[in-house]
């Protein structure tokens, strides 16, 4: 009986029911509500990637003022001026930007069509229920939206110094922490949303393993374990430098342009 | 005059079923897209044949009450499919499995059909395999067997205990490709309440759509019913709540002829009726009789729970009657036995309808954790079903109406007596005869539904294929008689629900068409029936509304031809005037309390035309002639 | 027993719906969850009111017919199937909430009854083997290894009864899909269509309109043949798989520079 359909290879010698294009196989990804979640699972990764050399680099406040200029401003320094001469300055660092910029919109767009897919899913006025589902996984979208408003503010604070609440001077990271972690507000804002971005971590870094179809029953508490350690260890990572200046366990600093800062007075 | 030629091939037995395949003429493959094909039934015959005859290139359409066709009842069949692959090397053969179950059937089906049946056992397994189903295997990667229903040999196939649902899900899906490939569409939610003939052929059916209420006409070159059993007649079995006898009823009335309705088979490991209000019988397999011991007190009306009650007051009747099979007798005798001890009031449980199934000699002689491994999943099922704990106290079970070796008849192609209509698996009466043996229903299923079926409508298409239109004045008819019924049903308007109406329909025909049975019960529960029948027209009421769905509505219909059906099958029982298999009529049974069959007047089908609702049905018999094996009388003692 | 239920009703797909309450008294302990139901419907069908319509069929928890939501959880509380939740398990005299399987492909279509067929179409898309009915190879001559075959047993198991869609907070069908490609991807047999088998279930199973996963888990706790959510995983990483494999088989020709 003759197939009206045989499988097989089209005109262009590509598999038939592919799209055969590049495009139309990435499209195909991207619509599908697992291609979404992988996009959202590697972009995910990326930032998660990054927030580990972040918080390791941001341990470096715990070296403190230092007698000279403190070591996390040489740091600061350091990732201005990677790869140059060969690098324009701060190319390196605006090549991460990028893709950190990127990999964040990705994440959020994805997250935010693949939450209007599921909520659209579920009759609106009957609530699902709730059998065993964690905190961690129930309040996704809530932490992260708090972790997206977290960092535009961070960003605003101590990257681009537009939020002058207490005075941040570019190139002078030690005495800018300094200042801000004064403030017990900015303390709690930022230990608060670092127990949320351990909660988004824990159920994402642990999603990550399965989203990418790595998880497999005998490797699960394994992977659930790393995830939790993952989650503890980088937020606390993160949490100990305000906390750390709040509590004074670590100086004041010590140079003149960082007292300047300090003092309270604008440049 | 109708045609009972049940066209089976000349030659020796091994040769016709190769010699009818050679002989059966073919439609080409640019002509089969222009034959449509109805098939009712989605179960493992219907959907095989379904998946079949449309991967040949026919159109197929294909009817399921249920809301997929992957519900249908077939899915509960739990241990196992048998073939004779003889992997175990043991010996065994075709003519070993034919022999078997011509045994088992007690002598009461035709040879022809089942050794064709045992010769595609085999075909089945592969056909499986290539499909997916993940049979057990043993280490080394091959196919695992086991042993069934005491026969000698380990030919059973089987996935855990869900053997039927991995078939069925293989036939299902084997079906939604060709309902992919566009050739094949599926009706759910469609229930089939008559049967459309256009010059003495079947050419259609008239559904209801059991969302909206819809009355639709089908129309096609061929009518395939695959449409299951009809042990709900006695409203409490181990059948799914949905499985009925319309199907084949309104078949009948169209003249299709039914044979053999008295033949039916009562499971003797189910668990027992606590509660008045019981829907249902759930099945534990039969493995349980390896190692359980089955007894009851000794005296009657015994008070006391098991552990009170001592050694020396039990009384092992299986072992004590059969000690030679013991605890393994095949399932009819062991259900009369257990029966027998319950009428004299030793029966255990609430309702005093059960006997105990207990495991405490072969827990202290095998362990606790190899009884376990054997049968942990079933004891859970007891438990999650009873709320009694097996492992402390004996389980109890008790026989209940499982599978209906009667049907519609059909020749060796599996046509019934109207051209073109084709009845399959355990809609037709064909290859079970009195008695049917474990893991033997799926294989006659997919035998009847891959194998046999896709070849024999081809044969009759070749021939007989027309173009009908549904705008014939015989679907106008049809559907007319189709609402003024259902009209009929929601307008009596009386006090009783239709439940109770089946319930005591249930009740009737367990006591008087059961296990056993007697000329005078017969002839009370006939006029009982003609009663009830009256009530039911009389006081019947249900939702009103054909429109839209309406549950009660459906099961009314379907008690309204259980009522017609169960006199049919008190007919055929009082006539069978011997005992066989399932039937066993206590007039005639040996001295020891065995099934009598008389050979000389009784080897024979009985088969029962429809004369019209006001007169008694007619009777012919199809004689069975045995070359192939030797008459016995069963022996189990 | 005695018992107050809360049940939704809703006469056609294209009513409202809307919550009524009913008691039932005299009950017995060891009636099911779906007896109970019947009782009241023949109380109903005599007193003239619409009896609640719900789905069943084989009442011993396989065919994956029912699918009431008792007290907020499909299926009730004891990862089963509606009928084999009996009455004892439930306080005398309480009030037990009895609604639909809740999720927008699964539209209801009267009471408690909702239309499953998306499952259908998603295993139409690719949930098989093509093979036609003729002569096949001896299946011994492919050895399957035991911890495959239950591999592909633990998924096939799935009786579609559609509680993980219902139990998802996000409405995802993944479990379902998962369980049916898993079970043919791990055979052998499975392989020449494996990767096309998943992204067409994929695809379908997006165009039926279920929601993402989101790896809450909520569908293992709920599912009553305990499926395990190793599918889900096993499924995404068949789809990623079968996007390489379609770049990869796009052949090109081959011309000389």
């Amino acid at each position: 009986m003759a197939d009206p359909h045989p499988p097989g290879l089209n005109e262009e010698g590509e598999l038939e029911g592919s799209s055969g294009r590049h495009g139309g196989i990435l499209r195909q990804f991207w619509d599908s509500t697992i291609g979404k979640k992988i996009v959202v699972a590697v972009s995910g990764s990326i930032l998660g990637l990054y927030l580990i050399v972040h918080m390791l680099g941001n341990l470096k406040g715990f070296q403190g003022p230092g007698g000279g200029e403190p070591e996390i401003d040489v740091y600061g320094e350091w990732l201005r001026e990677v790869g140059s001469p060969a690098l324009p300055e701060q190319g390196a660092l605006w090549v991460v930007r990028a893709i950190l910029l990127l990999a964040l919109v990705l994440h959020v767009v994805a997250i935010v069509q693949l939450s209007r897919r599921n909520l659209a899913a579920k009759p609106k006025g009957h609530r699902p229920p709730r059998i065993q589902r964690s905190l961690a996984s129930r309040t996704m979208l809530l932490s992260g939206l708090v972790l997206l408003a977290f960092v535009v503010f961070h960003v605003l604070q101590f990257t681009t110094a537009t939020i002058q609440t207490t005075p941040i001077v570019e190139g002078e990271v030690y005495a800018n922490l300094y200042a801000a972690f004064q403030e017990w507000y900015f303390v709690v804002f930022y230990v608060v949303s670092m127990g949320l971005l351990a909660l988004h971590l824990r159920h994402g870094a642990w999603s990550l393993t399965q989203t990418m179809g790595w998880d497999k029953p005998n490797r699960n508490p394994t992977l659930r374990r790393t995830a939790t350690a993952l989650a503890v260890v980088v937020s606390l990572g993160f949490a100990a430098v305000p906390l750390g200046f709040w509590l004074g366990i670590v100086p004041e600093p010590t140079s003149e342009a960082a007292a300047t800062a300090a003092s309270g007075e604008p440049r | 005059m109708t045609d009972f030629d049940n066209r089976i091939p000349a030659g020796p037995i091994e040769e016709k079923w190769r010699t009818w395949l050679d002989d059966h003429r073919l439609v080409g493959p640019r002509q089969r897209g222009d034959h449509r094909v109805l098939v009712v039934g989605t179960g493992l015959a219907g959907s095989s044949a379904a998946a079949t005859l449309a991967g040949m290139g026919y159109k197929v359409d294909c009817f399921c009450f249920q809301d997929s066709a992957r519900r249908a009842h077939s899915i509960a069949a739990q241990g196992g499919i048998n073939a004779t692959k003889d992997y175990a090397n043991e010996g065994d053969s075709v003519r070993r499995l034919f022999h078997d179950t011509i045994e088992g059937g007690d002598f009461r089906a035709r040879e022809a059909n089942v050794w064709r049946l045992a010769e595609l056992s085999t075909r089945i397994i592969d056909q499986a395999v290539a499909q997916g189903v993940p049979f057990n295997r043993e280490y080394g990667g091959h196919l695992a067997t086991r042993s069934f229903g005491g026969v000698l040999v380990e030919r059973t196939f089987y996935c855990r205990g869900q053997t039927g649902q991995q078939l069925l899900l293989g036939a299902y899906s084997a079906l939604q490709k060709q309902v992919l490939d566009g050739r094949a569409q599926v009706h759910t939610r469609h229930e089939m309440l008559d049967l459309v003939l256009v010059d003495g052929h079947a050419r259609g059916i008239i559904t209801r759509d059991l969302v909206s209420g819809e009355i639709e006409r089908w129309s096609a070159d061929a009518v395939v019913l695959a449409t299951g059993g009809y042990s709900n007649v006695y409203y409490l079995s181990t059948n799914a709540l949905g499985c009925s006898v319309t199907a084949i009823w309104r078949a009948r009335k169209r003249g299709a002829a039914m044979a053999n309705p008295c033949f039916t088979q009562i499971h003797p490991t189910s668990i027992p009726q606590t509660h008045e209000n019981q829907s249902k019988l759930t099945l534990m397999s039969e493995s349980l009789r390896n190692d359980g011991r089955i007894w009851v007190p000794k005296a009657e009306d015994e008070e006391r729970s098991a552990d009170e009650i001592g050694e020396d007051e039990r009384s092992y009747f299986l072992e004590e009657r059969y000690p030679r099979y013991g605890n393994l007798v095949p399932r009819d005798v062991a259900s009369r036995a257990a029966k027998l001890v319950c009428d004299e009031g030793r029966g255990v449980g609430p309702t005093g309808r059960g006997v105990y199934l207990d495991f405490q000699d072969a827990i202290a002689e095998r362990g606790r954790a190899e009884i376990d491994s054997r049968y942990g999943n079933l004891f859970e099922l007891y438990e999650r079903i009873t709320g009694e704990n097996p492992w402390e106290v004996p389980m109890r079970i008790y026989p209940a109406p499982h599978y209906a070796m009667g049907g519609l008849w059909v020749d060796y192609e599996l046509q019934t007596t109207i051209p073109g209509l084709f009845a399959i698996g355990e809609a037709n009466f064909s290859d079970h005869g009195a008695n049917r043996l474990g893991a033997s229903a799926m294989m006659q299923c997919l035998a009847d539904g891959y194998f046999i079926v896709p070849h024999s409508v081809t044969n009759y298409l070749s021939k007989h294929a027309a173009n009908v239109e549904t705008a014939e004045p015989s679907f106008e008819r049809a559907e007319g008689e189709v609402n003024e019924r259902l009209g009929r049903l929601v307008s009596v308007g009386g006090k009783t629900s239709q439940s109770q109406f089946h319930k005591q329909l249930g009740n009737l025909m367990i006591d008087n068409c059961g296990i056993l049975r007697n000329a005078d019960g017969l002839r009370e529960a006939i006029g009982g029936l003609r009663s009830m029948r009256e009530e039911f027209w009389r006081d019947l009421t249900i939702e009103p509304g054909e429109k839209g769905m309406n549950q009660s509505l459906e099961h009314a219909g379907r008690v309204a031809d259980f009522l017609e059906m169960a006199e049919l099958m008190c007919n055929d029982a009082l006539d069978r005037d011997e005992s066989c298999g399932s039937h066993f009529r206590e007039e005639h049974q040996t001295d020891g309390g065995e099934a009598q069959r008389d050979d000389e007047n009784w080897a024979s089908v009985s088969i029962w035309e429809f004369e019209g609702p006001d007169s008694e049905p007619k009777k012919t018999a199809e004689q069975l002639s045995f070359e192939a094996v030797e008459l016995e009388q069963r022996d189990y003692a | 027993m005695n018992f107050k239920l809360k049940v939704w009703r809703q006469s056609d797909a294209a009513a409202a719906g809307e919550w009524r309450t009913y008691g039932v008294s005299e009950i017995d302990s060891g009636a099911s969850f779906l007896e109970m139901l019947d009782i009241l419907n023949d109380r109903l069908v005599v007193e003239g009111e619409r009896p609640i319509a719900f789905d069943y069929d084989c009442r011993e928890g396989i065919c994956g017919s029912c699918a009431l939501t008792i007290d907020g959880t499909p299926h009730g509380p004891r990862q089963v199937t509606s009928c084999q939740v009996f009455m004892r398990e439930f306080t005398d005299g309480s009030e037990i909430i009895v609604e639909p399987f809740r999720a927008s492909p699964f539209k209801v279509l009267c009471d408690l009854v909702v239309d499953r067929t998306p499952f259908d179409r998603i295993v139409e898309a690719g949930g098989y083997i093509s093979v036609d009915a003729g002569p096949k190879p001896e299946p011994n001559a492919t050895p399957i290894s035991p911890e495959t075959q239950q591999a592909a047993m633990d998924a096939a198991a799935c009786i579609g009864c559609g509680a993980c869609v219902a139990a998802c907070p996000n409405g995802s069908a993944m479990l379902f899909t998962g369980a049916k490609a898993t079970h043919l991807n791990v055979l052998p047999q499975g392989q020449p269509e494996r990767y096309d088998r998943s992204r067409a279930m994929v695809e379908q199973m997006d165009a039926e309109g279920f929601g993402g996963c989101t790896n809450t888990g909520e569908c293992e706790a709920v599912c009553p043949q305990e499926i395990s959510i190793s599918v889900i995983g096993e499924l995404y990483r068949d789809y990623r798989k079968s996007m390489v494999h379609v770049l990869r088989s796009r052949r090109g020709r081959m011309k000389a520079q």
